[in-house]
């Protein structure tokens, strides 16, 4: 079926004219039209939109021309802005908002010839870890649909995986890839800061927002990050560093590689999960990698250093969002105070509204050295513990959630036990290392997902230690029941 | 350590939000405890640490040429906004 083929065997198909792009994205069309009112992964559909870019990539194949992405469909998380196309970041605040131009990320898709399907649901402002706080309403796990399929980008993680798209877009802040990959049995791939372009990503927190990709597997994710990656001069975080070929070192052998078991990630682990995690080393062990004990002593602390930091951020980002020029404004403002307050007020949901007032709070007269720059002295000791196991080992392992998906509503009335769901993916984005997480069992019959993170700018390592033990192990190839 | 109602309501002042009376005991709530929960950061031994606000070190500002780069869209940007009059977003009045 095309929808379980891998982005290389749909590029291959495409190539020798077994099928045409048009062909293709009818298919994942007719999928969403049929599969997605289950799910509500999708916030926008661009039918028209996709039909045409489906016949220009036709035409460009025709024409002999080639390309990993030339003709593959795409769903983009709905806080990229997309140029004509309704770019709503989940919000109500942006219910109105039509994008005037392209995210980088987009253009760079578009140029490589893919079809955008339409924009994936996610929680509001990418704050969330559940997809249950967007104002389209909840995104359904397509392997039980009274579970959550994790957030913030939980639309891009559930459309990945009931394959209604080959690939789609994601963010991750605080683990709004990872995590929601890991729920849904993906895989899911957040680069190192400032790898991937920001320009025209909605911003959450600045210092630590990456764009990145939903896939089957590790090579996909291979051939959609090397269109992401790169040097952009419009995003003043961007890093000037080459982008290597990320597909050539996917198939080096593991003999010799060095694995770090984080023990901070290892104690209190829920024996099911641990199970599983113990599975994954054998495998990788076996594949000649060899393992050793690192401990980042100062992880704990990343939780509340990240509630401090990211809220800081926010409530800096979202100060744009004053119903004046765009967005949400609220009816018969009595005075400009009132546009503002109310305008805010009404177009922003709860957990955004506490988290702008929590950053408000650290970053205010009085609290900012107690609350944020110890915060910031804090994200240094994560990094530096970091820093010094990477002088040991390659790659870190390690899960990715703590638990499987959990039921929706379950968490909704504790912010803090929501947040405790990212306590193994938030130390990578403090310290700015990409990390990705495969599949890798079920635990309740729901996925779990495994967790490598690497140094500054080792994606190619990363997405090597991942595809070998894909093709070790099958986890990756499970579909949820009725998305076959 | 919990926040008052009065705390709140001085934050959401700042942060430009309005925040009903029925909704204000639900954030006071639950921003004390996020904040009861961030309070374990004062535990952290910092001594002599330097502040990082960026993930990655050596980052600086980069600068571009001074020279004109971008063309007016105004006409398509305004189009997003709320109330524009001669290319200008109208608001309520601000002075008397």
């Amino acid at each position: 079926m095309l929808h379980n083929l891998s982005i290389g065997e749909l590029a291959d198909r495409l190539i020798k004219r077994q099928i045409s792009s048009t062909e293709l994205t009818q298919h994942f069309l007719g999928r969403i039209e049929r599969l997605n009112p289950a799910l509500n992964a999708m916030i926008t559909l661009t039918q028209k939109q996709a039909l045409a870019d489906a016949a220009a990539a036709d035409a460009r194949l025709a024409a002999g021309e080639r390309g990993p992405l030339l003709g593959i469909p795409l769903i983009h998380k709905d806080i990229f802005c997309t140029d004509g196309v309704k770019t709503s970041c989940g919000s109500r605040m942006l219910d109105n908002f039509v994008a005037p131009y392209d995210a980088t990320v987009v253009a760079r898709l578009k140029a490589a010839g893919t079809v955008m399907l339409g924009k994936s649901n996610m929680d509001e402002f990418a704050m969330g870890s559940s997809n249950e706080t967007s104002y389209y309403g909840p995104v359904k796990n397509p392997w039980d649909t009274s579970k959550v399929p994790g957030g913030s980008s939980g639309g891009s993680a559930a459309a990945t995986a009931a394959r209604l798209t080959p690939f789609a877009t994601g963010t991750d802040t605080g683990g709004s890839i990872r995590q929601p990959a890991a729920l849904t049995g993906v895989t899911g791939l957040k680069p190192t800061y400032g790898r991937v372009s920001r320009y025209g990503m909605i911003a959450f927190a600045s210092s630590l927002d990456q764009a990145g990709v939903f896939t089957r597997s590790a090579a996909d994710a291979a051939a959609v990050l090397q269109a992401m990656a790169g040097f952009d001069p419009r995003d003043s975080t961007s890093v000037d560093v080459p982008v290597p070929d990320y597909s050539s070192d996917l198939s080096q052998p593991l003999k010799g590689m060095k694995i770090g078991l984080l023990r901070e990630f290892f104690e209190g682990l829920e024996p099911r999960n641990a199970a599983l995690l113990e599975d994954a080393l054998n495998i990788y062990t076996g594949l000649g990698a060899e393992t050793f004990q690192v401990s980042l002593p100062h992880l704990p602390l990343s939780v509340p250093t990240y509630y401090v930091v990211a809220p800081a951020e926010c409530s800096s980002n979202l100060s744009r969002f004053d119903g004046v020029r765009y967005g949400y404004r609220c009816e018969n403002p009595k005075d400009l105070m009132d546009l503002y307050k109310r305008s805010r007020g009404e177009g922003f949901g709860a957990e955004v509204k506490r988290r702008i007032m929590t950053g408000t709070y650290v970053l205010s007269a009085g609290y900012f050295d107690a609350y944020y720059l110890k915060a910031q002295k804090a994200r240094r000791l994560i990094t530096d513990d970091f820093r010094a196991a990477f002088a040991k080992v390659d790659l870190v392992i390690g899960p990715t959630t703590p638990t499987p998906a959990f039921d929706i509503g379950a968490k909704m009335d504790d912010p803090v036990l929501m947040y405790l769901n990212d306590i193994y993916t938030i130390g990578a984005n403090l310290a700015g290392l990409p990390g990705v997480s495969v599949p890798c069992g079920f635990v309740d019959g729901l996925p779990m997902g495994l967790q490598l993170i690497g140094p500054h700018f080792a994606e190619a390592k990363l997405l090597n230690a991942a595809h070998q033990y894909q093709q070790a192990t099958d986890w990756h190839t499970h579909t949820p029941r009725g998305y076959a | 350590m919990s926040l008052t109602r009065q705390d709140v309501e001085k934050i959401a002042h700042l942060a430009r939000l309005s925040i009903t009376a029925q909704e204000m005991p639900v954030y006071v709530s639950s921003l004390s405890s996020i904040v009861n929960f961030v309070d374990e950061l004062s535990r952290a031994d910092t001594e002599g640490v330097l502040p990082m606000a960026h993930p990655l070190d050596g980052q600086h500002q980069r600068l571009r040429v001074d020279a004109v780069s971008e063309t007016d869209h105004h006409e398509k940007y305004q189009r997003n906004a709320p109330a524009v009059t001669a290319g200008l977003y109208v608001v309520p009045r601000v002075i008397e």
